[in-house]
């Protein structure tokens, strides 16, 4: 492969990975207040059905990524009801929605099954897409990647940098603190989940308007995307940057599974289309392995030097979810 | 900060938490709120601070009446509290903790916000690291963390609820010296506690509540017994010393080693007798959870032998152990003993372990019932367990355990209990130590140490010192000992009995 056609590949892996990362970062704020949209597969799905029929009705690519994420956003708004107001269990009502909203997608899109539409048109950007290498790599891209690069600066910003953000970080962990501050604990976390729903929502018409325009039903091979994302998130440590990191190597892997087709021709074109899920599972065992009693007990066993860099290794990766995530807050 | 309260009422349910309480108290005092577990003081103070809404009752702030319907319009009042576990957030940084729920810019001003706090921090001798995370922190840095951060937020007026319980004597010392100094400046100071010697030594007057009402008011010089009697409605006292007769050697440990990854205890050697009570003293941390927990069959040791009536437990699990007769009681009653979510009667099933598919509810309820009047439990068959007051907890765990027991091991048997709850509690070991059960136990109150034990294992650091009499130390010598000092330099003499 020459430079020019790796840069291209590149570029394409995170063009393929907008749609995730909108998802991952919507998520990753939801549970950031303490609140679990599992219903991210749905709902992915629906807006995805829902953002193609809109644009291709309208003839206006913004109303239909419009259209999408009001489908997220009100999605994400029947969990938070059931589960702050109803205190109903977030799993449960998510995994259902998520089931719902895909069954909703395939039959309410039933009439825009193969059908053209619009789509979005790569806009580089003048004078930056001509620079070598980054140009090709960063700015020769569709809108939507430029959004998704946003997005993730965005998400770490208000989450690490501001105020507000510090106080979401609060909710999330210790809503009877956030409450004593001064928070209104439940109506942050209405505002968090729609918000996440609404960015959740830009994943489906960024599939459909732009990375596989089009709607196709059930062979659009979008399900199962929401439960990646949902991986994702848990690998990212509830961190934008962490799982923005997640996200485009997950994309890395599915583009290495194509690439490699061809040069491996005796394996199975099968178990590089697989290998990056149990992929994905091995990272999350990695994150995670640091908090277990036997590796901390091998760890004591191996002779200083090693274990400094083994330690320091696994405390990098590690991550602790919300302390408060899916559970209910009441005050007395 | 004049603050007044008028007419408070409140009610959970049947409990009446608040009955027509009044209290008034002029700025620049330190007002000691006085109690034993449940007799509504936190839920006042919840009240003020906007935690919970009243029933009925006013609150007025230099003679103004204010309406405080959340601890946003506390905060704004110029009411802060201290909660007795501190409300913040563990994960996070001290600054980030410092500078939240300040309102004001998008951005947080942390380096602004830093020099405030190391300002106001210096003010009362705290050493808070800006840059630490708050769970690497002991309570009583936590605690200092909250007083700074709600003066920053402009409080005047400032709720200590039950401060002095889980920090050292130490952290005591500089806490009272800040709410000096904060009476000082002129602010108001509402410290609630049922430990009479904290109130004694630092409240310039004391109101006592008991079962919801204000019962009395109190100005120095204290006198205990007028205290105590408001309280309780009757006099209690302590009593003597009282050793139990012993038997042979129960347990005995030789060279007992075991480690986590930062402490290591080593070497220890001891023969408990039965009926026996060994305190176990030292900071927090310093050994004695680890060794406790290794005696319990809980933690795997790393070296020595442990026996139990001339039966080799070494190595062998909890469960085992348990089957020849030993119990361990933890410290966090909810989360390691007691199941929230079930009610007593369960308990009692599941700790029977009677044979059958079939659960006999019936024998649970009429064992629960009887077990309840035996051991004094506030509650019903039907009460879950996380709705008993601590002390009711504790009473529960010991009802629970099985009737004849060779080995008692307990951690902070009578942590945050009242004066008659532990005078209780003990009196029920003291009659298992009757029945020949050897009892080991952890607490941080030297008074109990001493008061209970027959002899004492000093922990610091992981060294443990040799058992000492009890009956031959005193408070000052066993605080010297906890805080690393007079141990000698080389290994300790073993002054053991001819039987170890």
């Amino acid at each position: 492969m020459t430079t020019e056609q790796i840069l291209v590949g590149l570029a394409s892996v995170l063009a393929a990975a907008a749609p995730v990362m909108f998802a991952v970062i919507g998520e990753t704020i939801s549970e950031r207040a303490g609140v679990i949209n599992l219903s991210m597969n749905g709902t992915i799905l629906l807006s995805a059905m829902g953002g193609f029929a809109v644009a291709m009705t309208s003839d206006s690519l913004l109303l239909g990524f419009l259209g999408g994420m009001v489908i997220g956003a009100l999605v994400a708004l029947v969990v938070a009801f059931s589960s702050i107001t109803l205190h109903q269990s977030q799993v449960a009502v998510g995994f259902v929605l998520a089931i719902i909203c895909r069954d909703l997608a395939y039959f309410l899109g039933n009439p825009y099954v193969a059908q053209s539409g619009p789509r979005l048109n790569t806009a580089p950007v003048p004078g930056l897409a001509a620079v070598p290498y980054l140009g090709t790599l960063l700015f020769n891209q569709t809108l939507v990647t430029y959004l998704s690069f946003g997005v993730i600066l965005l998400a770490w910003l208000w989450i690490y940098k501001t105020r507000p953000g510090l106080m979401l970080q609060g909710i999330g962990e210790r809503p009877a603190a956030a409450f004593v501050r001064g928070t209104n604990v439940n109506a942050m976390r209405y505002l968090y989940t729609i918000l996440g729903g609404a960015i959740i929502g830009l994943a489906g018409p960024s599939y459909s308007l732009s990375v596989k325009a089009g709607w196709m039903g059930t062979i659009s091979g979008l399900d199962g995307i929401g439960w990646i994302a949902l991986a994702i998130t848990i690998f990212g440590g509830w961190n934008p940057l962490r799982a923005a990191f997640g996200a485009y190597l997950f994309a890395l892997l599915q583009w290495l599974g194509l690439v490699l087709q061809s040069s491996l021709p005796n394996v199975p074109s099968q178990v590089l289309q697989v290998a990056p899920f149990p992929l994905m599972i091995l990272t999350l065992l990695l994150v995670n392995i640091g908090n277990a009693e036997w590796v901390a007990r091998t760890l004591a066993a191996l002779p200083a030097g090693p274990r400094r860099v083994v330690t320091r290794l696994l405390r990098a990766l590690r991550a602790s979810p919300p302390a408060a995530l899916g559970v209910p807050f009441e005050s007395e | 900060m004049d603050v007044e309260l008028r007419d408070i009422h409140k009610t959970f349910g049947k409990v009446r938490a608040n009955v027509g309480i009044r209290l008034h108290v002029p700025a620049g005092t330190i007002q000691g709120i006085l109690g034993e577990n449940g007799a509504g003081k936190s839920t006042l103070m919840k009240v003020l601070s906007g935690f919970i809404h009243a029933d009925q009752g006013a609150i007025l702030l230099d003679g103004r009446p204010v309406v405080i319907h959340s601890p946003a319009d506390a905060i704004r009042a110029g009411i802060g509290m201290l909660h007795q576990d501190p409300l913040d957030f563990p994960p996070m940084r001290v600054i980030d903790n410092f500078v939240m729920a300040r309102g004001g810019s998008l951005f947080p001003g942390r380096a602004a916000a830093r020099r405030d706090l190391k300002k106001l921090a210096a003010q009362f001798g705290f050493a808070l690291d800006p840059d630490a995370y708050v769970d690497s922190l002991t309570v009583g840095e936590r605690q200092q963390l909250e007083i700074v951060r709600l003066l920053w937020l402009g409080a005047r007026v400032l709720i200590f609820d039950e401060p002095t319980t889980g920090i050292s004597a130490a952290q005591k010392e500089r806490l009272f010296a800040a709410l000096r100094l904060l009476a000082d400046q002129d602010k108001t100071v509402l410290f609630v506690s049922h430990k009479l010697e904290d109130v004694e030594g630092l409240c310039d007057r004391v109101v006592v509540l008991r079962q919801g009402y204000l019962v009395g008011e109190a100005r120095p010089p204290y006198t205990t017994r007028q205290l105590v009697e408001m309280m309780f409605g009757k006099a209690i006292s302590i009593g003597k010393r009282v050793p139990c007769a012993v038997g042979e050697t129960s347990l005995r440990l030789r060279n007992l080693s075991v480690e986590d990854y930062r402490l290591k205890v080593r070497g220890v050697n001891l023969a408990v007798r039965a009926g026996e009570v060994i305190g176990l003293a030292g900071m927090e941390g310093s050994g004695q959870g680890l060794f406790m927990r290794a005696v319990a069959g809980l933690l795997r040791t790393t070296g020595g032998r442990i026996s139990l009536d001339g039966r080799n437990l070494t190595g062998r699990s909890h469960l085992v152990s348990k089957r020849h007769g030993v119990a361990f009681l933890p410290a966090s009653r909810l989360e390691e003993g007691l199941v929230p979510g079930l009610d007593l009667t369960e308990h009692f099933v599941l700790a029977e372990k009677k044979g059958g598919f079939f659960i006999d509810w019936e024998g649970g309820r009429a064992l629960a019932e009887e077990r309840i009047a035996e051991f004094n439990i506030r509650g019903t068959p039907a009460s879950h367990v996380e709705a008993l007051s601590g002390g009711n907890q504790q009473r529960a765990l010991l009802a629970l355990l099985r009737v004849s027991l060779r080995l008692l091991l307990l951690e902070h048997p009578t942590r945050g209990l009242d004066i008659e709850s532990t005078i209780y509690i003990w009196s029920k070991l003291k009659e298992r130590c009757g029945q020949g059960t050897s009892i080991l136990f952890v607490s941080s109150d030297l008074e109990e140490i001493l008061q209970y034990s027959d002899r004492v294992l000093v922990f610091f650091n992981g060294r443990v010192s040799p058992p000492l009499e009890a009956a031959e130390m005193n408070t000052d010598r066993l605080g010297e000992l906890i805080g690393g000092k007079g141990w000698p330099e080389e290994e300790w003499v073993e002054e053991m009995t001819a039987d170890g």
